[in-house]
C-alpha cells in the first residue's frame, strides 16, 4: 500500500496516523504539503488527518478544502483512489462535497475528548472489512465540531446505500442519544461516499492501535486498508 | 518629548528610589521608551525583585541537570542523547481579567518556552485554583479558563495530560492559573539565548507586533482594586494556529545550524527578550524598529518595546543564512525580518525614522536592578488537631460518598474531556490517576511521569511543611506510576511581598521546598515567581504549585490507580497515625480550617518510594496509589471508581479512632493491590527495607465496606463523584 498523508498548516495528528499506517503495512507513508498540486506518483490512500487546518478559522475544513492539494485529492478520488478524512479530515470532505453532510459544533458547545464506541454499520468497504459486522468497537474522539448533520433524504439514501460505517453507541451496542459525544443526527460517526472508496470519520482509530495505549480496535481499520490495498 | 514627571515614573510601577538608580544609571533624564524598558525590566515580573534573594537557597543542581534556572525552561538528561525541557509558569492576572484569552495565551507562552530551547513539547498540564464555587465569578471563570486552556493546547496538538483544579474562598479575588509545558531534545541540540557574534544579524519571526498587551508584565506586578476590570486592554490576543506554524518552523530551522541564539517575545515583549540575550552575551544590540512587522499603523517606539503580542520570537543567526531562514518561515506563512545586529558597545540602540529614541547600557539595566530583602515574619505554628477532639463519622460510607461529592474531590473529568489529552499517541497513562506517563518520542522504551501538586491549606497553616509536602507529593506521583523523580519545575504564588507575613509564607515555602528536593535529589531546574496575587488587601493561600517529571526506563512496565482484578491483595505502604489538621475531612466534613498540616518526614519518603518503585520496575505491582487528600479511604474509593470493582476493608489493629484512620491525611503512602500468592514476598521485602506495610483488605464486590458495617456503593460513589463538577456548571 502506498500511503499518502496531507499535511495543512495546523495538521496535528498526521504523524499519529502515519504511524498507524506503518504498523498496518510496515512502509511509511508519504507527507505532501497543502501547496502541492500533485500526489506521489502511484499513490492508493490519501489521508486527511486531524488537527486545526488553517486554524479552522472561516468553518472548520473550509479554507483546507480549497487548497492546492485538495484538487489533486478530488481527481485520485473520480478515479476510484481511496481517501479516508478522519477528524478534521472528515469536515475537509464534507466541505469538499467529497461525502454528504456537514459538521457541526458539538451539542454540548465544548470540544470533546475521550473513549467513545462505535457500532461497525457496514463491513462492506476496504476500511472496514476487518470488523465483524455491528462489531462494537472502543476509539476515541477529540473535537468541538463533530455533531453531524444531512437533510433526511441524504440520510435516507446513505443508510438504504449501506453507506453509514460507524455510529456511536453504548458499551452494549445501544444507539441513545446519551451515546453520542456530539449530537450527530442518527449518531452518525462515519459515512463512505457512493463509490465506498472515500470514508469520513470524526473518531480518531489511529489512536487506538496499541494495547498499551489503550487497546487496537483502531488497528483492525488500517489493517483492513493494508489487505485491501496490498 | 514628554517630561519625565513623578506622576509617570509612579505609574510606571517604579518607586522614587528606582527611579533616583534610573538617572545615575543613564547619567540623564530618560525618554519615555527608555522608561518604559526600565519599568518592565524592573517589574516584579521580570526582575525577581523580591524573590531573588531567597531562590538561591533552592538546590539547582545534580548530575542529571542540562540547565538549571536563568534560561527559557530547565533542561534534565533522560538518557540516550536525549533530554527533557521543561517549566511552569503562572498567567494569574491576566487570566482574572479574560479568563478565555488570559489562560490561553498562558499556554502559548510556557509553549514557546520550551521550543525555543529546541524542544518538541509533548504535553501540557495545568494546576487551576478558583474561588469559592459560591462566588458569583467563579463559574464565569472555570468556564472561559478551561476553555482557553483547550483551544490553545487543542489547537497546538500538544495533548494536556494533567494538572489540578481547586475552591476555595482566597482566591475569590485572584484566581491561579498555572501552565506547564514539558518537550524533548536532542542533548546536541539544545538553543540558548545568549547573543554573540559582533555584526551577526537580530531576526525577528512570527506575529506582527500590535497594540495588545503593553505593560502586562506591570500590571501582574501589582495589586488588584476594584478597577481591575478597566485592565483588560492589557490582555495580550493569543493565535494558537500561528503559534503552530512558528514551532514547525522553528525546529525545522533547529534541525539546522544557522541560529546562535534564540528567546521567545513573552512578558515585556521585544524588551526582555533583547535584553536578556543582549545581557547574556555580554553584548550590545541595535534595533532598526522600522523594519519590525507592524499590526497597526503609526506605532510608537514606545509601543513596539513594551508590546506583548504573541507567537513571535527573536533570533540572533549566523551571518549569510538569513535568506536560507526566511524560506522556512514564509513557507510556513510567517513574518521574518531582519531588525538589527549585534554590537560590540554593550548598550541597547534603538533607531525609528532615522533616529536614536533609545540608548540604555545593558549591563546595569540587568545587573543593578532593584534586589530587596524585604522584611518578613514567620508563620506562626498551628496546634495538633487531636482525633479525639473531631466528629467521627457515624456511617464512613455515606461520609465518603459526600466527601466524593465536594469541589476537591469529585471527579475533574468535565475539564480533561475539554483538553485533547491522547493527540500525539503518546499517552500511556491518562489523567485522572497520580501522574500521568507520556512516552518519548525517538526512544524505544524510555516514558516521562508527568505530574502537578501543591497543597495551598497546609502551605497557608505552615509553609514549611506545605512546601515540602507540595515537593513529596510530586515525587510519590511519579513513583506511584513507576517513574524515577528526576527534577522540578516550581511556580510560586504569593500575596503581596512588601507585607511581612506574606514575605514570611514565601520564605517559608522555599525552605521547605530547598529541604524536600535536597533530601530527594530532586532539584530545581526552572520556575517562576507570581507575587500580588491580592485583591483589596486579601491575597490568596501560599500556592508554590509544583510540576514534577520522572524517567521510566521501559514505559510498559508502568503501574496506574486503577483496580484491575478481584480477589486482589490491598497493601498499604507507610504509617498512618491519623493526622486530621488541615484536612479535607476536618474542612468538608466537621467544618474546621485549623491545624498544623500532616508533617512531612522525607526519608520515610524515600525510603517508600524507593521500596514502591522497585516492585513496580520489576513488574511485581501495576496498580499503585499514593494517598493524599481525603486520606485512605478516598484513595481507595478513586482506585475502585477508576476500575469499576469494589473493595472489602479490615482496619487494622490500631489506636487511632477509626475516622481518623481513614480519612487521616498523613504523608508517605502508598497503596497497592497484589494478588494472593505474591503477598508473603512483598511483605518480606518490606520488612526487610525497613518500610512499613499492612494488608487492609481485598477488592471485588460492586461496594466499598469497612469491617462489614460501613458500605459505599460504587454506583452511589460514582454518581457524587462524577456529578458535582457538571452539576456545577450547568446551573
Amino acid at each position: 500500500m502506498k500511503a499518502a498523508v496531507v499535511v495543512f498548516p495546523g495538521s496535528n495528528r498526521e504523524r499519529d496516523v502515519a504511524l498507524a499506517l506503518k504498523r498496518a503495512s510496515y512502509t511509511n507513508p508519504a507527507y505532501v504539503w497543502h501547496g502541492d498540486t500533485e500526489l506521489p506518483a502511484g499513490t492508493d490512500l490519501v489521508v486527511l488527518p486531524g488537527g486545526f487546518s488553517y486554524g479552522d478559522y472561516l468553518r472548520c475544513g473550509a479554507m483546507a478544502s480549497l487548497s492546492p492539494v485538495m484538487r489533486a485529492v478530488k481527481d485520485h478520488a473520480a478515479r476510484g483512489g481511496y481517501v479516508i478524512g478522519i477528524c478534521n479530515g472528515f469536515q475537509i470532505l464534507a466541505e469538499t462535497g467529497l461525502v454528504p453532510g456537514v459538521l457541526m459544533r458539538n451539542a454540548s458547545l465544548r470540544f470533546v475528548c475521550r473513549d467513545v464506541h462505535l457500532k461497525v454499520e457496514t463491513t462492506n468497504s476496504a476500511y472496514t472489512g476487518g470488523y465483524q459486522p455491528g462489531q462494537v468497537i472502543r476509539v476515541p474522539v477529540a473535537h468541538a465540531e463533530g455533531n453531524y448533520f444531512a437533510d433526511g433524504e441524504t440520510l435516507n439514501r446513505l443508510e438504504g446505500e449501506d453507506r453509514v460505517a460507524f455510529r456511536y453507541c453504548t458499551e452494549a451496542g445501544e444507539i441513545t442519544p446519551e451515546a453520542s459525544p456530539n449530537g450527530a443526527i442518527r449518531n452518525i460517526a462515519g459515512v463512505l461516499n457512493e463509490k465506498r472508496n472515500v470514508l469520513g470519520m470524526m473518531p480518531h482509530p489511529e489512536n487506538m492501535t496499541e494495547a498499551v495505549v489503550g487497546g487496537t480496535d483502531g488497528a483492525i481499520l488500517f489493517d483492513s486498508l493494508a489487505k485491501a490495498l496490498a | 518629548m514628554t517630561k519625565i514627571t513623578p506622576q509617570i515614573v509612579a505609574e510606571h510601577g517604579l518607586a522614587p528610589d528606582e527611579y533616583e538608580h534610573v538617572l545615575a544609571i543613564m547619567g540623564r533624564e530618560p525618554n519615555l521608551t527608555e522608561l518604559g524598558i526600565f519599568s518592565v525590566m524592573w517589574s516584579e515580573h521580570c526582575s525577581y525583585k523580591s524573590s531573588r534573594i531567597h531562590l538561591k537557597k533552592l538546590p539547582t543542581k545534580g548530575p542529571q541537570v542540562i540547565c538549571g534556572p536563568g534560561e527559557n525552561a530547565g533542561v534534565v538528561d533522560i538518557g540516550d542523547g536525549l533530554a527533557a525541557i521543561f517549566k511552569m509558569e503562572s498567567h494569574n492576572h491576566p487570566s482574572y481579567i479574560e479568563p478565555y484569552q488570559g489562560a490561553a495565551t498562558g499556554v502559548g507562552g510556557i509553549l514557546r518556552d520550551v521550543f525555543t530551547m529546541g524542544a518538541r513539547p509533548i504535553a501540557i498540564l495545568d494546576p487551576l485554583r478558583f474561588g469559592s464555587p459560591e462566588h458569583p465569578k467563579t463559574k464565569h471563570l472555570v468556564s472561559g479558563v478551561v476553555a482557553g486552556i483547550g483551544g490553545y493546547g487543542n489547537c497546538m496538538g500538544i495533548p494536556n495530560v494533567g494538572g489540578e483544579c481547586t475552591f476555595h474562598s482566597a482566591y475569590d479575588g485572584n484566581i491561579l492559573v498555572n501552565a506547564m509545558t514539558v518537550g524533548i531534545a536532542h542533548t546536541d541540540k539544545i538553543f540558548y539565548s545568549a547573543a554573540a557574534g559582533i555584526g551577526n544579524p537580530v531576526v525577528y519571526v512570527g506575529s506582527k507586533t500590535g497594540r495588545d498587551g503593553i505593560h502586562g508584565a506591570t500590571m501582574a506586578s501589582a495589586e488588584f482594586d476594584e478597577k481591575s476590570e478597566e485592565k483588560r486592554p492589557t490582555v495580550q490576543v493569543g493565535d494558537p494556529f500561528v503559534e503552530k506554524l512558528l514551532l514547525e518552523a522553528c525546529l525545522e530551522l533547529m534541525a539546522g545550524d544557522a541560529i546562535v541564539a534564540i528567546q521567545d517575545m513573552g512578558a515585556a515583549g521585544l524588551t526582555s527578550s533583547s535584553v536578556e540575550m543582549a545581557s547574556k552575551g555580554g553584548v550590545g544590540l541595535e534595533l532598526i524598529l522600522d523594519n519590525v512587522p507592524q499590526r497597526e499603523t503609526h506605532m510608537t517606539a514606545y509601543e513596539m518595546m513594551l508590546s506583548e503580542s504573541q507567537e513571535r520570537m527573536l533570533m540572533i543567526l549566523k551571518p549569510g543564512r538569513e535568506d536560507a531562514a526566511r524560506a522556512i518561515f514564509e513557507k510556513w506563512g510567517l513574518d521574518f525580518a531582519v531588525i538589527g545586529q549585534v554590537t560590540d558597545t554593550g548598550h541597547l540602540v534603538l533607531k525609528h525614522r532615522g533616529e536614536v529614541v533609545g540608548d540604555i547600557p545593558v549591563a546595569p539595566l540587568t545587573d543593578d536592578a532593584p534586589l530587596y530583602d524585604r522584611p518578613w515574619v514567620p508563620t506562626p505554628k498551628q496546634a495538633k488537631v487531636l482525633a479525639a477532639d473531631v466528629p467521627a463519622a457515624n456511617d464512613l460510607g455515606a461520609t465518603l460518598i459526600k466527601m466524593l461529592g465536594t469541589p476537591d474531590l469529585c471527579s475533574k473529568r468535565w475539564i480533561v474531556e475539554q483538553y485533547d489529552h491522547l493527540v500525539g499517541g503518546d499517552t500511556i497513562v491518562r489523567p485522572g490517576g497520580d501522574a500521568a506517563v507520556v512516552r518519548v518520542r525517538d526512544h524505544a522504551t524510555k516514558g516521562l511521569a508527568l505530574t502537578t501538586d501543591c497543597t495551598p491549606r497546609y502551605c497557608f497553616a505552615d509553609p514549611v511543611e506545605g512546601g515540602k509536602q507540595a515537593v513529596v507529593e510530586t515525587y510519590r506521583n511519579i513513583t506511584a506510576t513507576g517513574g524515577l523523580p528526576l527534577a522540578i519545575t516550581d511556580c510560586m504564588n504569593f500575596g503581596n511581598p512588601q507585607r511581612p507575613n506574606i514575605m514570611g509564607q514565601f520564605v517559608g515555602a522555599v525552605e521547605g521546598i530547598s529541604a524536600a528536593c535536597i533530601a530527594l535529589d530532586y532539584p530545581v531546574v526552572s520556575g517562576n515567581v507570581s507575587l500580588y496575587n491580592e485583591t483589596m488587601g486579601t491575597g490568596v493561600q501560599p500556592t508554590p504549585a509544583i510540576g514534577g517529571i520522572g524517567l521510566l526506563e521501559d514505559y510498559t512496565r508502568s503501574a496506574s490507580i486503577r483496580f484491575k482484578a478481584t480477589s486482589e491483595t490491598i497493601l498499604l505502604v507507610g504509617e498512618t497515625e491519623g493526622w486530621l489538621g488541615a484536612s479535607i475531612y476536618l474542612r468538608d466534613i466537621a467544618g474546621r480550617e485549623d491545624g498544623a498540616p500532616p508533617p512531612v518526614d522525607l526519608a520515610a519518603e524515600k525510603r517508600n518510594g524507593d521500596f514502591v518503585r522497585g516492585l513496580i520496575r520489576h513488574g511485581e505491582v501495576v496498580t499503585c496509589h499514593d494517598v493524599s487528600d481525603g486520606g485512605l479511604l478516598v484513595a481507595i474509593a478513586e482506585m475502585a471508581l477508576a476500575g469499576g470493582i469494589g473493595a472489602t476493608l479490615a482496619t487494622p489493629e490500631t489506636p487511632v479512632p477509626l475516622h481518623a484512620f481513614w480519612f487521616g491525611e498523613d504523608q508517605g503512602r502508598y497503596l497497592m493491590t497484589v494478588p494472593v500468592d505474591r503477598v508473603e514476598s512483598i511483605v518480606d521485602q518490606a520488612k526487610a527495607a525497613g518500610v512499613p506495610l499492612q494488608v487492609i483488605g481485598t477488592t471485588g464486590g460492586d461496594s466499598i465496606s469497612v469491617d462489614g458495617a460501613h458500605k459505599a456503593g460504587i454506583a452511589d460513589l460514582r454518581a457524587e463523584y462524577e456529578g458535582w463538577l457538571p452539576r456545577y456548571m450547568a446551573n
